[in-house]
């Protein structure tokens, strides 16, 4: 990045002041209003995830939603896509209210969904791969022939003639990828097609051919929901935006290209629910480097990232899904194989793999609790000692009753409940379950603590306890590295921060010197215009 | 040792003297600590979850409808006690074999795999501790031989799955393939006689009326059981099924734990190698002919999850069992292999059935509490 980075905001406002404004036919968003939401709630066990969301979208226009993680972006664009059924509201779909009972019922209805993760089936060609689901049939027979036809018929409207429809869809680059995503939205006659950060799996040059694409969809009367962190973006592609924060609307309709980010960001923040953090400790009582990362590389993850951490620190790492924060935890905890750089501990270069890390004093809580750190059927106690069982074995037989006394220690300490530990995990709240994750390695004298996103799927009340008990540790001389893509999280919990963007450390700071927007700002800044001119 | 003494005269007194009974009563401490204890842990031979126990008892009432069955086809053999006694040694004795083999299967798909080559792997075994080079060293020779082939094949699917990354399918269906191929070629495709009376003894002997071999099935399943339940290998086992990425990420060596669970299997292969020459006094490279599918089909029943992390020793004892008490009523009503092979499959789908649909009303039921809570 050219721009100085110790002024950020002033940084990406001179960017949004150079981004190219394109012609976007303004008239257009004075087309028919397609879609309307009205007051829609979405609840789930322990979260209200959407709190009264309006929105209106238009025939024709570019919809950007904008929302930090959590703000309901996901659970509406499933609302929206038949995947789940709102609790109440009102969905209006070209003027008549409509409920979608399944996510065909929804793309029958025009409306198609781009996800994140392309949902494509490798191993099928692009047309099949267009007309999934509902392929052209006579007497059973697929007839791939006006299959195909009709195919390339798309893919020319979407200006990628080039594509065979016969090719597979493995052998496509990620921008193929998504190009056959759109062709199976407008095979099936979609009137308005959700993406949700379409630009994240794109290199710079991609986005621009991305956009337009959109700008054809939009001539052609289609609407586009579109959801990006990337401000820059939603200024040069957007027509108008909704804001979103706590699951419910905060702004509506604010024009894309000249609502000043400030005003956008404020939105964002300032949330209604105040989480409660522990007091920061009044002197400095951090102990002895514990963790040194230098030079950390995995191409395509994350470059060329040093840190350190102390004994009695908590560390955060700010950063948007994406950025290589996760990648980055992985690797220093040996998961994943670093292709540069050394991972020290008390000063000794780690060997590479999970066994070492943990031997020497590390204890990981894994982004994805269900999938990557509980046996949801097994009772809690197990979950607990699943890496210390062998601790209070004796001659390889498991001591059950030393483990569930352990067990049950942590329960108490971290407020489990129910405090039953003979429980399977499975019955847990997410709250809870976190903190048999935590409480895992408070058992086996962990030195240092990676914790990535320890509060996602946690209701406020859990938060504010979890909160707590990483405070306590560290307390107790417990170094913390933890990853949150809620900014608020890492400025209240964290001593010291590093801003992580397209993996790399853009800025390290104590945590009383950075705020929400700063650093909101570090994280969502364009990329597009650091790699345009090159 | 000392409190006991005391115990036995201290207890019949203690209706006598009621209000003489002292706190320090030697039978009251003692059964503070009883109780004390199983506060603390359950008694040692007691499993943790009720849920396998539920199931097995689904098995259990399966078996009992099978002896109702067998005694209302033929009420005047099992009016005779002493055919009972029997024809169930007979049973037992049937599913010995395959019992061994299945224990290990349980082993490697509670591990989240699978072994397609155990019948492959009881021939190669069970040929080459036949071979004339073999038997010179006798009795032990053959028994070390046929346990070391076990291992040695076993581990060589376990380095193939876990270090070549090969799909356990498609590797272990490649040994079933070559094992069967080695065998053939090593036995030059005849039968190899046993000429040691110690092997040959093993399934012809009884000792207190029951035969060798139940006792081996017995061992096994009791080692197995405890190899499960009370050690960190069983721990680990169920933790690199249910969740192979929790089981890294917490830092057990999945891939070491995957080779060893081949291993093991590989072994029971071998125990079985040895009961099944001892039976027929020979081996031969067609031994133990789908004994995959027998070993996998009785873990299915005996509700081990085939995609890992749950299942019982003794659910899949009891699906050996069942399926022997068919293949043995079956013989005594004088039906056809092919009417009993259509009711084992039956079985296999009904067990299936069984367990899928207590899973469903269990999602079903969390599905309405949900809806409750948010309403």
């Amino acid at each position: 990045m050219a721009l100085p980075e110790d002024d950020p905001a002033t940084a990406s406002a001179e960017a949004a002041a150079e981004a190219p404004l394109v012609e976007a036919p303004a008239d257009t968003v004075a087309g028919e209003v397609v879609l309307r939401l009205t007051d829609l709630v979405k609840t789930f066990p322990g979260v209200r995830a959407l709190d009264g969301v309006q929105l209106e979208v238009r025939a024709g226009e570019v919809h950007c939603l904008l929302g930090q993680n959590g703000a309901g972006k996901s659970t509406l664009i499933k609302v929206l896509a038949g995947v789940h059924q709102p609790d109440s509201g009102l969905v209006e779909w070209r003027g008549e209210p409509i409920s979608f009972a399944n996510p065909q019922a929804a793309m029958r209805a025009g409306i198609a969904t781009i996800y994140q993760e392309l949902d494509l089936v490798e191993d099928l060609s692009v047309a099949e791969n267009a007309f999934l689901g509902h392929e052209y049939r006579r007497f059973g027979f697929i007839r791939r022939g006006s299959m195909a036809r009709h195919t390339r018929q798309i893919l020319g409207r979407l200006g990628h003639g080039e594509i065979p429809p016969g090719r597979m869809v493995r052998s496509l680059p990620a921008a193929g990828k998504q190009i056959v995503s759109m062709a199976r939205a407008l095979s099936h006659e979609a009137r308005l097609i959700i993406m949700d950060e379409p630009s994240a799996v794109l290199a710079h040059d991609e986005v621009g051919n991305l956009f337009r694409i959109i700008r054809e969809l939009t001539a052609q009367g289609i609407a586009v929901i579109y959801i990006s962190h990337r401000l820059e973006e939603i200024r040069e592609i957007g027509d108008r935006v909704t804001v979103l924060k706590d699951g419910r609307t905060t702004a509506a309709n604010l024009p894309a290209r000249d609502t000043p980010t400030r005003d956008l960001v404020s939105r964002m923040t300032g949330r209604t629910i105040e989480y409660v953090f522990p007091d920061h400790p009044t002197d400095d009582t951090a102990g002895a480097e514990l963790l040194q990362v230098e030079g950390l590389t995995r191409t395509g993850e994350f470059a060329d990232v040093s840190l350190t951490v102390r004994a009695g620190e908590i560390v955060g790492i700010a950063g948007l899904v994406g950025s290589g924060r996760s990648e980055l935890l992985e690797t220093i905890y040996g998961a994943r194989l670093a292709e540069a750089g050394t991972v020290r501990m008390d000063g000794k270069v780690l060997r590479p793999g999970v066994g070492a890390a943990v031997r020497a004093g590390m204890g990981m809580a894994p982004e994805e609790r269900k999938s990557q750190a509980l046996l949801l059927g097994e009772p809690i106690y197990r979950n607990v000692t699943l890496a210390t069982f062998g601790r209070y074995a004796r001659l390889g037989f498991t001591d059950a009753a030393k483990e569930r006394a352990e067990a049950d220690r942590i329960a108490e300490t971290l407020e489990l409940r129910p405090r039953d530990v003979d429980r399977p995990v499975r019955t847990l709240s997410g709250g809870n379950q976190q903190k048999v994750v935590v409480g895992r390695w408070l058992l086996g004298g962990t030195k240092l603590l990676l914790l990535d996103e320890p509060t996602r799927g946690v209701d406020v009340g859990a938060r504010a306890e979890l909160y707590q008990v990483i405070r306590s540790l560290a307390a107790q001389g417990v170094g913390v590295l933890l990853v949150s893509s809620e900014v608020p999280e890492v400025l209240g919990l964290a001593d010291r921060v590093l801003v992580m963007r397209e993996g790399r450390v853009v800025r390290e700071a104590a945590a009383g010197e950075l705020d929400e927007n700063t650093v909101l700002d570090l994280v969502m800044a364009g990329s597009l215009m650091e790699g345009a001119p090159a | 040792m000392s409190d006991a003494t005391p115990t036995p005269t201290a207890t019949p007194e203690r209706p006598q003297l009621p209000a003489q009974s002292p706190p320090v009563d030697p039978a009251e401490t003692a059964v503070a600590g009883d109780k004390a204890a199983g506060a603390g842990r359950l008694s040692w031979w007691r499993g943790d979850g009720g849920d396998g126990a539920k199931r097995n008892l689904g098995l259990i009432g399966v078996l009992a409808a099978l002896i109702v069955v067998g005694a209302i086809t033929k009420p005047d053999l099992y009016g005779d006690p002493n055919w009972v006694w029997n024809n169930v040694l007979a049973i037992l004795q049937l599913a010995s074999v395959v019992g061994v083999v299945t224990v290990g299967m349980t082993f490697v798909i509670i591990g989240g795999g699978i072994d397609l080559s155990v019948g492959a792997i009881v021939a190669l075994a069970g040929v080459w501790c036949t071979t004339v080079a073999t038997q010179n060293y006798g009795a032990g020779g053959m028994i070390f031989t046929a346990l070391l082939v076990g291992i040695c094949v076993g581990l060589v699917n376990g380095v193939l799955i876990s270090y070549g990354r090969l799909v356990p399918f498609i590797a272990t269906l490649a040994m079933l393939v070559a094992a069967r191929g080695l065998a053939a070629s090593i036995s030059n495709k005849q039968t190899q006689v046993s000429s040691s009376t110690f092997i040959n003894d093993i399934a012809a002997r009884k000792v207190l009326g029951i035969p060798i071999l139940v006792y081996i099935l017995g061992a096994v399943v009791v080692a197995g059981w405890v190899l499960l339940n009370r050690t960190t290998f069983g721990r680990r086992t169920i933790a690199v099924g249910g969740n192979p990425e929790a089981a890294r990420l917490a830092g057990i060596n999945v891939r070491r734990h995957t080779m060893l669970l081949y291993a093991l299997s590989g072994l029971c292969c071998g125990i079985a190698a040895i009961m099944l020459t001892s039976q027929a006094t020979s081996a031969q490279a067609a031994m133990a002919n789908l004994y995959e599918l027998d070993a996998i089909a009785a873990a299915i029943i005996g509700g081990t999850l085939l995609s890992g992390g749950r299942g019982t020793i003794v659910g899949s004892l009891l699906g050996v069992i069942i399926f022997a008490t068919i293949t043995n009523l079956f013989a005594i009503n004088g039906l056809s292999i092919e009417a009993q092979n259509m009711v084992k499959g039956g079985i296999i789908v009904a067990a299936v059935l069984i367990q899928q649909f207590q899973f469903k009303s269990v999602t079903r039921l969390l599905a309405r509490n949900r809806v409750t809570t948010a309403t």
